[in-house]
């Protein structure tokens, strides 16, 4: 029976914290923008949905690169946070969850649209003509009615998360503890010849995803019926 | 009273529209599908924003500084379709308006609503899904009404009903009336619903309103669309007067006169409306002798109009207040020579009551 090494588990944890911390703050970013594309009729509204789905076909070296360069010393991002004493995001946990929000953020984002637009005007003019506000109808009408979008968003943003790579091996490197989460633990395994241990990752990962995205189908079933 | 002025310019579609109405009974905007009627209702409701002023008993509700939003308008709103929310049950949608105003500001009680509408077995029932679409829109009209509405709007409420849930909220619709004592804006583009419930009619066309007034005197005026209508007609307010047991017939007594009708299940003295078709009365320029039609009644011709190419509408007084709509033929006008002021003898075929 193979056993998890204690810094592995360390990797573990790591990775589910990242993944819970940007899937909490990706419901926060991608409500609203969730919303402001469901209900804009704007020509720029095509430039903001392209945007927002540009993660979805970058490879995710070519974003953590120019992460890296914005966050690194020289970047915008990082004469900012080194201006405000809080010193470099690369190669921290800070700078992995700003990435790991943009790569993840179109698979917060579409699922949320989608349910706002489903639901339409309608039951929100019924709710402004029975007196609720602009806040009441968001959350007594939008919020319970875009329910299954929001349970997608947050399965998609999080298991999404786990399985990121490519922008963490740019932006965060292979520090234990800080930025050394399950897919770069597992690569350095490999690398360094340790199948037993990478299996015992990897296997957990199959399983996992396996998991999510049968919990997914489930939800998605009972929704429709 | 209500004072409202719209102007709204799309594409396809303007709106310039400016009526009166009066703030009790029901005002039915009534046009053609396409003739803003809708559109007219949703800027009174703040849901569409157009230029323009509102004004209801009193109070501005939109001006050239003011638009107050949706939700602080103490109106009700009856959609086409009922759009109870999924996500709530009948009760808490019951429950959705009459919780977001204050205690003191609740006139309409919520068991009154219910046992008015009959919502007990169908709040039991629980989701709104399980209920029928009549039920449903039921569920609706009793939501509108617990926000204790200064004014009820209601879009074709009945249009997306089969014919059965249409008789089934009929009633209620009439009732509204005598119930409470909100004004209501109704719209519609049938004639029946409009003839059985308003007592005030705003005439839309093409985005304009082209007449506005009471129901029997906008029905019967012969410059407007609706004259032409196969379906053009009067509506006479009556009284219960009589009821003829054996022959199963019943009176209505109005100051022009009196109509035999089929039995009618009212007590003596109840109002009654009942509607006459302009293609239902023909004209006799002696008393008929002989004569199958029960209900004849003296006129005085008022006006005359012709309609295309063989026919002519004849617009009939009965008293002081009360019109019958005539359509004959243009060779009957020219053998009887009828012209305006003549005295003649209206004979009615058909009666409906509302």
């Amino acid at each position: 029976m193979p056993s998890i090494e204690p810094v592995d588990l360390q990797s573990v944890w790591l990775t589910l914290k990242l993944a819970s911390v940007t899937t909490l703050i990706l419901l926060g970013v991608a409500t609203p923008l969730a919303w402001w594309l469901a209900h804009n009729r704007h020509w720029y509204k095509g430039i903001v949905s392209a945007v927002v789905a540009l993660p979805l076909v970058l490879p995710p070296t070519v974003l953590g690169f120019y992460l890296l360069l914005l966050m690194g010393p020289r970047g915008a991002v990082g004469e900012l946070t080194q201006a405000l004493n809080l010193g470099r995001l690369p190669f921290t946990f800070a700078g992995l969850v700003i990435g790991s929000v943009l790569f993840s953020l179109p698979f917060a984002v579409q699922p949320i649209q989608n349910a706002f637009e489903a639901i339409g005007k309608r039951p929100l003019e019924v709710a402004a003509t029975l007196r609720a506000g602009v806040w009441d109808r968001f959350f007594s009408v939008a919020l319970p009615l875009a329910r299954p979008g929001f349970l997608t968003a947050m399965i998609l943003a999080f298991a999404h998360t786990v399985g990121e790579f490519g922008v963490v091996l740019m932006l965060g490197g292979s520090i234990p503890g800080e930025t050394r989460v399950l897919s770069v633990a597992i690569y350095s395994h490999v690398e360094a010849m340790e199948y037993g241990a990478a299996h015992v990752l990897a296997g957990g990962m199959v399983a996992f995803s396996f998991l999510v995205l049968l919990g997914l189908y489930l939800l998605g079933g009972k929704a429709k019926t | 009273m209500i004072h409202a002025h719209f102007t709204l310019s799309h594409p396809n579609f303007s709106l310039d529209a400016e009526f009166q109405a009066p703030a009790v009974g029901v005002t039915a905007l009534f046009g053609v599908s396409g003739s803003g009627k809708t559109t007219l209702l949703r800027c009174i409701a703040g849901l569409e924003r157009a230029k323009g002023s509102l004004q209801v008993n009193g109070e501005i509700w939109q001006d050239d500084q003011t638009f107050l939003p949706t939700h602080q308008r103490p109106l009700g709103y009856v959609f086409q379709e009922a759009s109870l929310f999924p996500h709530l049950s009948v009760r808490a949608n019951l429950e959705y308006g009459y919780k977001r105003i204050k205690p003191a500001e609740r006139k309409v009680p919520l068991d009154q609503v219910v046992s008015w509408l009959g919502l007990e077995h169908l709040i039991a029932r629980g989701d709104p899904a399980q209920l029928s679409g009549g039920e449903r829109q039921r569920v609706a009209i009793g939501r509108a009404l617990l926000t204790s509405p200064r004014i009820l709007l209601m879009d074709e409420p009945l249009s997306a009903l089969d014919s059965a849930s249409k008789q089934e909220i009929l009633p209620y619709l009439e009732g509204l009336h005598r119930e409470l004592a909100i004004p209501v804006l109704y719209v519609s583009h049938a004639m029946e619903e409009v003839t059985r419930l308003a007592d005030h009619l705003v005439l839309l066309q093409q985005g304009r309103v082209i007449a506005s007034g009471a129901l029997h005197e906008t029905l019967a005026r012969l410059d407007l669309p609706l004259a032409a209508f196969d379906d053009a007609g009067t509506v006479i307010e009556a009284r219960v007067a009589q009821h003829d047991e054996p022959y199963h017939l019943t009176r209505l007594d109005f100051s022009g006169g009196t109509l035999w009708v089929g039995k009618v299940d009212q007590a003596l003295g109840m109002p009654v409306r009942a509607r006459v078709l302009a293609r239902d009365v023909s004209i006799a320029i002696h008393a008929p002798q002989g004569s199958s039609i029960t209900n004849i009644l003296i006129a005085r011709i008022t006006e005359l109009r012709d309609e295309g190419v063989d026919k002519v509408m004849v617009k009939l007084s009965l008293g002081d207040c009360h019109i019958l709509l005539s359509r004959i033929t243009r060779r009957s006008r020219d053998h009887l020579q009828l012209v305006a002021g003549m005295e003649v003898f209206a004979q009615v075929k058909s009666v409906a009551l509302m």
